[in-house]
């Protein structure tokens, strides 16, 4: 009896975990530790060693990319599968499981990025004119949700500042607006205005040069499943999450602060700098605290999401109560 | 039809069917507990604060439903089963402040506290609980016969303004999508409106058994 209940609870874990993933997960966190701790010692640059043997085909395109270790939360990583089948990304729905079960349908390549506005190199740019694999890293950020719950990933992408660069803003440029892909075809949410598509998301231009601006393309040592917002999104660790858009089709530099979802959703709830903040609380709930998925236990909310000491200084003489 | 045949088959399966979501509930934690797979996902307290506070909410809309359902199909049995369901609506609410206070918040009273003066969508919640402690705590026919027919019924009318403060809490906490929560409204405004005119009909109605002859 009890090697039949040892049965059906092993079939449960493995519909859960297919267990070449979960071996795939092990490898993959050891061999991301040790390409951090390769990295700083033997400049271990793109296209050293991968650390993953079975690396089936685009699963492990980003392995070898060397971890930046500045960047580098003490935290342990979220367990891949979280960190992917917990998502919001409401043009698939507003369930945690929606983006999971529909974001499949979205075609990520061929993509390209509209750049517009004050810009001296404006146009279209296909996915690797704007992201060269050579500028590729990998972070571990934490990552604090509005609603209260955090992950750490291990990102993969380009400092934001690099791509900016060689973009040019010119002078008239103080802000940048993202926009995520609005196609209805693959994406079941937009048929409800929960918000009003398509998603626009934006910083002020020193916030996107900001050294911790990161455009990800992989988690995980992987190329960013379509749920996370392949196949180019934004990370800004110390904002709360939905400032960092997913699935980018346009960036546009701008003189005036841009309109952001959220914002003109809710402009009580969610301000345009919507920094991670324990001492302001959402207008219906507390921001003090914050469930690490995975963990049991509440933790403590740190202000900028534990990236002060980075990040305060873009906000000197700022009154953080009323620019939330 | 008698009132005792439906009523003996369909008030222990409604009591069965009513138990199985709290089952599932404390099954699925014990799962957790026990580091077995479960369904709880990835942020059990959201799941079982939000399971927990949905089974009160359906509880609470069937107890309200249960007058015009008895109305429509012209038989009194279903009324019986108000006080059963009612309890359930009660019971859930307190596994639902058990799941929040307990397991989510672990007895943080402090946060709790200031969640209570600061958060409107709270307030409503416990205050739906405190409206249903004193119905819960005057369900027994013996309560009925202390309390007089007339106080008890209006004591418990107390149940719609509960339904009220319960799809507020829901409208107030949801984020964004606000459709689940509209749904729920409506039935709730839907069920109250019931209620309302059938009084006004019913006056009308002896209103012109008392003038002339009745039409049938
Ligand atoms: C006793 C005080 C109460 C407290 C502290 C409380 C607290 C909460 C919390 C924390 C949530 C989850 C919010 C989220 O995850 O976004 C919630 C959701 C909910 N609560 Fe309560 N609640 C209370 C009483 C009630 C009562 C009495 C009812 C109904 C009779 C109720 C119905 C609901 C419903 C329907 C939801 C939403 C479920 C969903 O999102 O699917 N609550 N409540």
């Amino acid at each position: 009896m009890l090697i039949r209940r040892q049965e059906a609870w092993m079939e449960r874990e493995s519909d859960v975990t297919p267990e070449s993933l979960y071996r795939n997960r092990r490898e993959l966190i050891r061999g991301l530790g040790a390409a951090a701790l390769a990295a700083p010692l033997l400049g271990c640059g793109p296209g050293g060693e991968t650390t993953e043997k079975e690396a089936d085909a685009p699963a492990g395109r980003y392995a070898g990319v060397p971890a930046n270790s500045r960047y580098r939360a003490e935290d342990a990583p979220t367990d891949y599968e979280a960190a992917t089948a917990y998502n919001n990304f409401y043009e698939f729905g507003t369930g945690k499981s929606d983006p999971a079960r529909h974001a499949g349908a979205m075609v990520t390549d061929p993509w390209s990025v509209r750049v517009e506005g004050a810009v001296e190199r404006p146009g279209t740019y296909a996915f690797d004119d704007l992201v060269r694999r050579s500028d590729l890293e990998e972070r571990i950020y934490r990552h604090r949700c509005v609603e209260a719950w955090s992950m750490v990933i291990p990102w993969i992408g380009v400092p934001l500042a690099t791509v900016i660069a060689r973009l040019g803003p010119t002078a008239d440029a103080k802000f940048v607006q993202f926009e995520t892909l609005a196609d209805p075809a693959v994406m079941p949410g937009l048929s409800y205005p929960v918000l009003d598509w398509p998603y626009v998301e934006g910083l002020r231009l020193d916030e996107a040069m900001h050294p911790l601006s990161l455009l990800a393309v992989g988690l995980y040592g992987r190329v960013l499943p379509n749920q996370n917002g392949a196949p180019l999104r934004l990370v800004v660790p110390w904002k709360y999450g939905f400032k960092s858009i997913k699935s980018i089709v346009a960036i546009r530099f701008l003189e005036r602060q841009p309109a952001t979802s959220w914002n003109r959703a809710a402009p009580h709830e969610y301000g345009f700098y919507a920094n991670v903040n324990p001492e302001v609380p959402h207008p219906r709930w507390s921001q003090a605290s914050e469930r690490r998925i995975g963990e049991f236990r509440r933790r403590k909310t740190l202000p900028f999401n534990g990236y002060a000491d980075l990040v305060a200084p873009l906000y000197a003489g700022m009154d953080l109560r009323r620019n939330f | 039809m008698s009132n005792r045949a439906p009523l003996a088959i369909g008030k222990p399966l409604l009591f069965l069917a009513l138990a199985l979501p709290a089952l599932w509930l404390v099954w699925q934690w014990l799962a957790f507990a026990a580091g077995a797979p479960h369904h709880l996902g990835f942020n059990p307290q959201e799941t079982s604060n939000r399971f927990s506070g949905l089974w009160a909410l359906r509880c609470l809309l069937l107890t309200l439903a249960l007058r015009p359902f008895s109305q429509a199909i012209g038989r009194p049995w279903p009324l019986a089963l108000r006080r059963m369901t009612g309890l359930y609506a009660f019971a859930y609410a307190l596994m639902h402040l058990s799941s929040y206070l307990g397991l989510d918040l672990l007895f943080d009273w402090k946060t709790f506290t200031r969640d209570l003066l600061e958060r409107p969508y709270i307030g409503f919640g416990m205050a739906t609980l405190a409206l249903l402690l004193p119905l819960a705590l005057t369900s027994t026919r013996r309560a009925v016969r202390r309390l007089g027919a007339r106080r008890w019924l209006a004591l418990h009318r107390l149940v719609y303004i509960a339904g009220i403060l319960a799809v507020s809490h829901f409208l107030l906490l949801a984020k964004g999508d606000l459709r689940e929560a509209q749904i729920y409204a409506a039935l709730i405004a839907g069920l109250l409106l019931l209620r309302i005119p059938r009084r006004y009909f019913l006056r009308d109605i002896r209103g012109q058994r008392a003038q002339g002859p009745a039409n049938g």
